[in-house]
């Protein structure tokens, strides 16, 4: 089968490998028709996530059929259609049992490095990275997905590719956002970066109830869907004014009731700042460049949420500890339990809540798949989302 | 192995045949690089720079004046209390720097300290033309001093040796002693039943390759070695208390002599079981020596853990779990194998 495979930092290759198999007997064979490449992978691109190995194959957004059924897999059969979550969970384990599931503590065969790194290790993820489990991953013709009597879910009304694919990972990732700042009558959230999961945090926190939201980035074309396709009420450019100040201004003073982070590791920022977190960087000093984060914090009103969604992989430096604790900030964050919010997500898609497929803008096929990414990474051609099709 | 130069260096004793902690780089190095100056020396560059950092925090505190005017920032109150501030910030580096075993963290912490420096020198530069060539000259040294702070920092993290594993204590006689524990979600009842039934060990053992149970306290093990040779030998029940703990050990002849004990308690809450797992064996010297090594690996302890996860996995989960590179053996990129397991975990 043709898959889109890392082969180094920014290099990229759609190349012939062998068709997958069932190796455990609750696993399931899909044969994907759309898998779409997340800011996520723009990290493993960048080479900022550790353990990657040349030929790996990407991806973790995927839907499909099922064409194969291992002996112990029960609730699917062939032919059904499947959104796939990407965390992978087993659905027995004490963080599965508490509904955590990116935390399994049984999918990752390699959680011993990533006990070396975090302490406990999450739950294994398709394709990302070794330290993550080692599993191929769905930028490809067909997958295998562990513990399929688990994470699937079944599709089976009729909606399009487009409007359930992001149940896999981004729309529940969004919601798990704005979720987690427990929104009160009144609210005035503040989401920084506007990708595609930034979107879907706005209109979750819409969804939610906030009383306003504020979308902050620097593409001119991605603040513009926000306000009109997610339900921004605002929204800030910070290359062109103080973040600070106008939340300030927005708020009379109050601060946000909750900081939405979906910008993660690779902040950018204006010059200095920017430069010392690059060159930080690029020393090893610090992994992760906490931009964004540091913004959240500093700007969040006394008592409130910084809820952090975008991906941290290591080590941050300048950490604004005194805010957070002087303020009696929460905070909260993971990698998002999708196999949670699928279900109810579903629902208000076919309640038509929200139609997620406001943020594609382009479709390519598989094999262009290194063309979407280089385009996704640089924001050319106005791109929010790429979907790609077998 | 060679003996290291620098006892400061290793963390474990070292005696003969038994386990230390010492870097994969210092295993590496030839011995002459082991044997060079301060600056090849990453704990003794450290410690310099303890002491500079002392010195400079000294003179920043008794003469924050004279100070001032020799890296040329404004003399006025303000750049004063800076300046104290910062002494004492590098009298607490130094101080840490000097005191830690190994000082990493320490150095790190000189890092950020030499990055404020460096904040605080920007500043007079662009506010003070009349002190910006001093202060220049200044900028110049600490980016000096950062330089050689980075270099001690990462010289001593790549030599922290990751690989020490938690569990595993050097034994000066050579005997090797693990003490693993995991929690499972199952009754210590299932767990005990699971595991006094030693035949389904080699299930999530990775190198045990079968147990035959002999009679009621008897059982002949085999392990797989490399290059496709084996370890056998005989163990005996010493101690079965259902539900709570099985004790087993070699019986005399054994290649490989060694012991085992493994206990059942019930986790609190509701959790399951935590299972405790003790090893101690007597590496042999020569060839079977050299298998067992291999056999268990440079770290038993992270043996042991492994195989207690996927013994966790086959009682929660029903069976071991795979993922694509894990079913290859050594690196291998994360894509469907084409023969379908290359690895067999029974
Ligand atoms: N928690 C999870 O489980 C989960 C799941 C999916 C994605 N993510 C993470 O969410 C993050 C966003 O993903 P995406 O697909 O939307 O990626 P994306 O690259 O399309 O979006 C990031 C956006 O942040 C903006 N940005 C950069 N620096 C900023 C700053 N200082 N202030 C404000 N905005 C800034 C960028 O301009 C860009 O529009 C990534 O880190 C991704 O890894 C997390
Ligand atoms: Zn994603
Ligand atoms: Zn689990």
């Amino acid at each position: 089968m043709k898959a889109n495979c890392w082969m180094g930092k920014k290099r990229l290759e759609v190349q012939d490998v062998p068709d997958p198999k069932i190796l455990n007997a609750r696993d399931a064979i899909v044969r994907i028709t759309s898998t779409a490449i997340c800011g996520s992978d723009l990290h493993l691109y960048n080479g900022f996530i550790p353990t990657m190995e040349k030929g790996d194959i990407l991806g973790h957004e995927f839907m499909g059929e099922v064409v194969e059924t291992g002996p112990a897999v029960k609730n699917l059969k062939v032919g059904d259609r499947v959104v796939v979550p990407f965390p992978i969970a087993c659905g027995a384990c004490s963080m599965c049992q508490r509904d955590l599931f990116s935390l399994c503590e049984n999918s990752n065969p390699n959680a011993w490095i990533a006990e070396k790194l975090m302490g406990h290790s999450p739950a294994g993820l398709f394709g990302y990275s070794h330290m993550l489990g080692g599993y191929a991953g769905g930028q490809a013709e067909y997958a295998r997905v562990p513990f399929a009597d688990v994470g699937p879910l079944k599709i089976s009304n009729g909606l399009s590719d487009d409007q359930v694919l992001f149940l896999s990972d981004i729309l529940p990732t969004g919601y798990m956002g704005a979720e987690m700042c427990n929104i009160q009558p009144g609210d005035v959230i503040a989401v920084w970066g506007c990708g595609p999961v930034g979107q879907f945090a706005i209109a979750s926190a819409k969804m939610l109830g906030a009383e306003r939201i504020i979308g902050i980035d620097r593409f001119p074309y991605r603040l513009r869907m926000a306000a009109e396709k997610a339900g921004a009420t605002e929204t800030i450019n910070y290359e062109q004014e103080s973040v600070l100040e106008r939340l300030l201004e927005l708020t009379a003073g109050r601060g946000p009731d909750a900081c939405i982070d979906a910008v993660g590791m690779e902040a950018h920022g204006h010059a200095a700042v920017y430069a010392y977190d690059r060159a930080k960087q690029a020393l090893m000093l610090e992994t992760d460049r906490p931009i964004a984060l540091r913004e959240a914090i500093t700007a969040c009103r006394s008592g409130g949420t910084v809820s952090v969604i975008g991906v941290y992989g290591g080590f941050i430096d300048k950490f604004p500890m005194g805010a957070l604790m002087n303020k009696s900030l929460t905070i909260r964050t993971g990698q998002t339990h999708v196999q949670r919010y699928m279900r109810p997500l579903l629902e208000r898609i076919e309640r038509g809540e929200i139609d997620p497929s406001f943020v594609i803008t382009h479709h390519m096929s598989l094999s262009e798949a290194p063309r979407g990414f280089d385009m996704f990474l640089h924001k050319r051609d106005n791109c929010e989302k790429v979907v790609l099709t077998a | 192995m060679t003996t290291a130069t620098r006892p400061d260096l290793t963390v474990g004793q070292k005696h003969n045949g038994s386990r230390t902690r010492i870097s994969a780089d210092e295993w590496n190095a030839p011995s002459e690089q082991r044997r060079q100056g301060p600056l090849s020396d990453p704990t003794r560059m450290a410690r310099a720079l303890g002491w500079f950092s002392i010195g400079l925090g000294l003179a920043e505190i008794a003469a924050p004046r004279r100070m001032a005017r020799m890296i040329g920032v404004d003399d006025d109150n303000t750049h004063r209390n800076f300046l104290l501030a910062y002494g004492l910030r590098e009298i607490a580096a130094g101080v840490a720097i000097l005191a830690a075993d190994r000082p990493t963290g320490a150095v790190w912490a000189r890092v950020g300290g030499d990055v404020m420096d460096l904040a605080f020198l920007g500043q007079s530069l662009s506010s003070n033309p009349s002190g910006r060539s001093r202060a220049a000259a200044a900028t110049a040294a600490v980016l000096g001093v950062t330089a050689l702070d980075v270099l001690t920092g990462r010289r001593l993290a790549q030599g922290i040796d990751w690989r020490g594993e938690r569990g595993t204590a050097p034994r000066p006689s050579g005997a090797v002693h693990v003490q693993e524990s995991i929690t499972v979600g199952r009754p210590p009842e299932e767990v005990y039943r699971f595991w006094r039934d030693f035949e389904h060990l080699p299930e999530f053992m990775e190198h045990l390759e079968s147990v035959r149970v002999l009679d009621e306290r008897r059982s002949h093990w085999r392990a797989r070695a490399p290059a496709g040779s084996s370890v056998e030998w005989d163990a005996e029940i010493v101690d079965d208390r259902p539900n709570e703990l099985v004790s087993w050990r070699s019986v005399s002849d054994a290649d490989v002599p060694n012991m085992g004990t493994v206990r059942f308690v019930r986790a609190p809450g509701d959790r399951g079981t935590e299972i405790h797992v003790e090893l101690r064996y007597d590496p042999p010297g020569g060839k079977a020596g050299a298998l067992v090594a291999k056999l268990f690996g440079e770290e038993p302890g992270q043996q042991v853990k492994g195989d207690l996860r996927r013994l966790k996995q086959v009682l929660e989960t029903g069976e071991v779990v795979h993922s694509d590179a894990s079913v290859h053996r050594g690196m291998h990129p994360a894509q469907p194998s084409a023969s379908g397991t290359e690895r067999s975990h029974r």
